[in-house]
């Protein structure tokens, strides 16, 4: 148990008659990336929103870090070490990258409650630090993000998670609005968190991308977990063959 | 800022590409429309704009049209300074004209003297409670507490009936100004107490305007609130999400902006040595066009203070280059009307030529 990270059991979401997520199992153990992968609608988003508390879920447990969690909302997940890279990047176009990364939890000279003073310095220096560990490119640090390409930004979104001592990376499908180079940025700076050792939940439609970067995938169909397989336990076509429903997965069987 | 050429990571970059801040442009325009008044002014009066041209007053520009011009932004330019940053965090506030009246009108009633020329105050309101002659603090408190009352009426309606900011504030609008007419029936309230004339004399104003337009300046540069008055106005989901208290902050925002109201309206009385209920009508929008003309984005997120002081600087050069070449009041409001829209084209123009460049 010690070196699972996240653990659910049961997880199980309901849109009134909508199931969307049923009787989820899903364990993370440290260190490791793990691939979510499903057809639009077979509820992945649903599980990420379960876990960081973005929405509450029907029924179900979820334990993280070795504690049996429950979010009241993002900022709590967030809190207790759970960052996530979201779809829509959670960034403030006028702000440079330090204040971004910075955004809400800024660190501050004098404490005069809103009016703190920040520590400017201080939050640029571990920018670059943040920027060095993941291998994030920018130009220049102050500029605002609104002149950055979707590349660089997804990178900011991504280096943000790494700024804090996170203890577990979500990404909803981080470059799918990525040209080549882009990608290939975002996934080098996946694959130096993987060399750091920190947990990683990859959302991805990307084949090439899942297979070149993680060490597990699981897929989802129509809200249910029907396939949970070691990379080199399979292929490509194996994995369609999940998604489309041709091959049907243990869970499905059970619940039939 | 530093002078590297390279960013983190190896990627090069050429410094002197960056842009340059958007005062820079405004205050370019200031320095353009004050050469043109002045070119107009040489070569169709014989007259310098900006110089002093008179034999027995020994100075370099003309001091007194200089005064003029800081002189008469100076009170709306007050409230411009909480209205920029209204509108930095994405929202707007329509209601600062009126609050300047009621704050006026209920300010002012505690600010009145018992005499008259040896006869009792024919206008005090109070003169029958005793409460004339009154310290000078207690007209402040009473004022910066109407401001702040109107703030946080304003401020909590958006934040918690999440009710849009321009329906919260005209509500205000509105109100305020009932209540600047209701307070004293309609009758204007006159002869305060010397130390609360005090108060707007001379440059008083332009001083008290410039130091809160430095003290708010610093205030968006270098505190958490400032910054998150910015990360709201930019993306108010991403603020969210990142954990800042959005509700708590747009309240204090609003009440920032009915505090420096309040303070307006005590030097504006205080200036005329009355206060009447038509006070401060149409400062809201003069304040907005004075900060849109400095470069504050209505879509919220970009501007400052600086911007804003400039803008209102070309307000004050335009109304006074009209009087200087003898043209009509009319043509000011018109003109007026032309450089906000104008000043809103531009921006919107610039930004979209940024974007594509980047």
């Amino acid at each position: 148990m010690s070196d699972i990270v996240l653990k659910t059991e049961n997880l199980t979401k309901h849109y009134g008659g909508v199931h969307a997520l049923q009787e989820a199992n899903f364990e993370l153990r440290k260190g490791e990336h793990v691939a979510i992968m499903g057809d639009n609608g077979a509820g992945k988003s649903t599980f990420v929103r379960q876990i960081t508390g973005v929405e509450q879920r029907t029924d179900g447990k979820i334990w993280f870090d070795g504690k049996e969690v429950n979010f009241a909302g993002p900022i709590e997940a967030r809190e207790a070490g759970i960052e996530t890279v979201f779809q829509n990047l959670a960034l403030a176009d006028d702000l440079d990258v330090p204040s971004n990364l910075f955004l809400g939890r800024e660190k501050v000279l004098f404490n005069l409650g809103p009016f703190s003073i920040l520590d400017r310095k201080a939050m640029r220096k571990a920018t670059e630090a943040a920027l060095v560990r993941t291998a994030v490119k920018i130009p220049n640090l102050s500029s605002t993000i609104r002149h950055m390409s979707g590349g660089q930004r997804q990178c900011v979104a991504i280096a943000r998670t790494a700024t804090f001592a996170s203890k577990l990376i979500i990404m909803d499908e981080p470059t799918a609005a990525l040209g080549v180079q882009e990608t290939a940025q975002v996934e080098n700076i996946i694959r130096t968190l993987k060399e750091n050792g920190e947990p990683l939940i990859l959302i991805s439609h990307n084949m090439r991308q899942v297979f070149d970067l993680v060490d597990r995938i699981v897929v989802f169909r129509r809200g249910r977990i029907v396939a949970n397989l070691r990379k080199q336990d399979t292929d490509g076509n194996d994995i369609v063959a999940y998604i489309t429903g041709a091959k049907t997965g243990q869970a499905e069987l059970q619940a039939a | 800022m530093s002078q590297t050429s390279h960013g983190i990571g190896g990627l090069s970059y050429d410094a002197k590409k960056r842009p340059w801040p958007a005062e820079f442009n405004v205050f370019l325009a200031l320095v353009i429309l004050v050469g043109a008044f002045e070119l107009i002014g040489r070569v169709f009066l014989g007259d310098s704009f900006l110089f002093n041209t008179r034999e027995n007053v020994d100075a370099i520009f003309n001091e007194q049209r200089l005064q003029i011009i800081i002189l008469q932004v100076s009170i709306v330019g007050i409230i411009a300074i909480g209205v920029t940053q209204v509108i930095i965090c994405g929202g707007i506030d329509l209601s600062s004209g009126s609050i300047v009246g009621a704050t006026a009108m209920i300010a002012m009633s505690f600010a009145q003297v018992a005499t008259v020329n040896g006869n009792p105050n024919p206008k005090a309101m109070f003169i029958a409670y005793g409460w004339t002659d009154l310290p000078v603090i207690v007209p402040l408190l009473v004022a910066v507490g109407c401001g702040l009352l109107a703030g946080l009426i304003n401020g909590s309606l958006i934040a918690f009936t999440r009710i849009p900011p321009f329906i919260a504030t005209l509500g205000m609008m509105v109100t305020a100004r009932g209540i600047a007419k209701w307070w004293s029936k309609g009758q204007p309230i006159s002869f305060p107490t010397d130390s609360f004339a005090a108060i707007g004399k001379g440059l008083m104003p332009v001083i008290i305007f410039i130091s809160l337009a430095i003290l708010f300046q610093l205030i968006l540069s270098y505190t958490r609130y400032g910054k998150h008055c910015y990360a709201i106005g930019s993306n108010e989901d991403a603020a969210r999400m990142s954990g800042i208290k959005i509700a708590n902050h747009k309240v204090l925002v609003y009440v920032i902006a009915g505090i420096l109201a309040s303070i307006a309206a005590v030097v504006l009385s205080s200036k005329n040595l009355t206060a009447q209920a038509g006070m401060g009508v149409m400062y809201e929008l003069d304040a907005i066009a004075m900060a849109v003309i400095g470069g504050v984005s209505l879509s919220g997120g970009r501007g400052s203070i600086i911007g804003t002081v400039i803008g209102s600087l070309i307000f004050g050069v335009i109304i006074s280059g009209f009087t200087f070449l003898r043209l009509d009041a009319y043509y000011q409001e018109m003109v007026k009307g032309v450089i906000i829209v104008g000043a809103v084209v531009l921006d919107q123009w610039r930004q979209r030529r940024r974007a594509i460049g980047a």
